[in-house]
């Protein structure tokens, strides 16, 4: 595998979401709007390179009868990272997205590409792995997030469209809408895999 | 106070549903909800490790880390706390309850990946509980956890013998259904 694919394989093939349905919790619990679902995005994809990246460089050092919880506190530690400072420079962004900061320590996609790959490659390798899966859920979330807040708030980054905001289906933004749409979204992933390759 | 509690115990179990409102603890809601009988084990090993883990939690964080002024290492002790704590419970079960371990042996891994119980953990703590306000919330949500688990269940072996598209097999339809019921969740909002 190239690097280039090594990059590219997360962002739809593999995408850690749609495909490989880890990590679901967060992407239901915080796409209700684009802003979001980008700041979620990146906070997760942040600890997703570093996590990688650290496990890649100890793979050789850490015993394998203990090295899940030895994953946990290196993830646990830049989720502490992250979580200082989006608290820091955008409390409002820290406020919206609450105790899924925190959660992205039990994030499935992290401990998963922990496992799965970082701890079998090299540290370049692991970083593109890291980039390509962290691009793929904040795609996810985005396609998640755009049909919530379009269709609940009749907004896009929260400016007005103009035909949608009109009676916006309040419904959408709240729990039952994010299951509807995601449900709605891996059938159609589903249907354009089975009609034509991927 | 007497009061006070059961609206937290009420609130936790219908209006503010660990699944269904908060979306917590997909994973195993989507995975362990195919039959009714594995959702009744998983639903009470959920209750018994939620109880468990915030009075634990509540205990470190209040007795530990605040007094030394070590709040930033909440994310990283909560973590390992449950994950020791599913670890010992496992041993323990095995040792003095084999037939409970029968029963609930093959979930109680799979709890530590639980968000659900590190999300409880956290809210709890954020919303300034004591330990008797922090354990009528978790045994709240570890109820209701078990009522959204076990409802599933039951719609889940009705739609195997259903004709559905086939793209919408498996996890599409399940998170439709799981979005209909959280919708009628939401009736119970006015309750409290």
């Amino acid at each position: 595998m190239n690097p280039i694919q090594q990059l590219t394989k997360g962002f739809w093939k593999d995408n850690p979401i749609f495909v490989i349905g880890l990590g679901l919790c967060p992407a239901l619990a915080v796409s209700s709007s684009l802003s979001n679902a980008v700041g979620m995005g990146i906070a997760a994809t942040f600890v997703l390179i570093g996590s990688n990246m650290m496990i890649s460089l100890l793979r050789h050092l850490v015993p394998s009868k203990i090295r899940i919880p030895v994953y946990i506190v290196i993830i646990a530690t830049f989720v502490t990272i992250i979580d200082k400072m989006i608290a820091a420079y955008s409390p409002a962004l820290s406020a919206s997205l609450g105790i899924f900061i925190p959660l992205i320590v039990v994030n499935c996609i992290i401990l998963g590409r922990a496992e799965a790959f970082a701890n079998k490659n090299g540290v370049f390798d692991s970083l593109l792995d890291a980039i390509g899966m962290g691009i793929g859920f904040t795609i996810a979330l985005c396609c998640i997030a755009f049909f919530r807040e379009l269709l609940g708030e009749g907004k896009l980054f929260g400016h007005a469209m103009p035909f949608f905001s009109k009676d916006p289906a309040l419904i959408m933004i709240m729990a039952p809408g994010g299951f509807i749409v995601f449900g709605l979204l891996i059938a159609l992933k589903r249907l354009m895999a089975s009609k034509g390759g991927n | 106070m007497g009061a006070e509690l059961i609206a937290i115990f009420i609130v936790a179990i219908f209006i503010e549903n660990v699944v269904l409102s908060q979306i917590l603890g997909l994973c195993p809601f989507i995975g362990v909800s195919s039959k009714i009988d594995s959702a009744t084990g998983m639903g009470f090993a959920v209750i018994f490790v939620l109880l468990l883990a915030s009075v634990v939690t509540w205990s470190i964080q209040n007795f530990v880390l605040v007094p030394l002024q070590l709040e930033y290492l909440q994310t990283i002790s909560f973590i390992l706390i449950i994950a020791s704590l599913v670890q010992f419970v496992e041993m323990v079960v095995r040792k003095t309850a084999p037939a409970l371990y029968q029963s609930l042996g093959v979930f109680l891994p799979l709890i530590t990946t639980n968000c659900a119980v590190l999300g409880i953990s956290l809210i709890n703590i954020k919303r300034g509980y004591n330990l008797v306000e922090a354990v009528a919330n978790a045994a709240g949500a570890g109820i209701g956890f078990f009522f959204a688990l076990l409802i599933m269940a039951g719609i889940r072996e009705r739609l195997d013998i259903c004709e559905i598209p086939e793209s919408m097999k498996g996890a599409p339809i399940a998170f439709i259904t799981a979005g209909l019921l959280a919708t009628a969740f939401m009736g119970f909002s006015g309750l409290v």
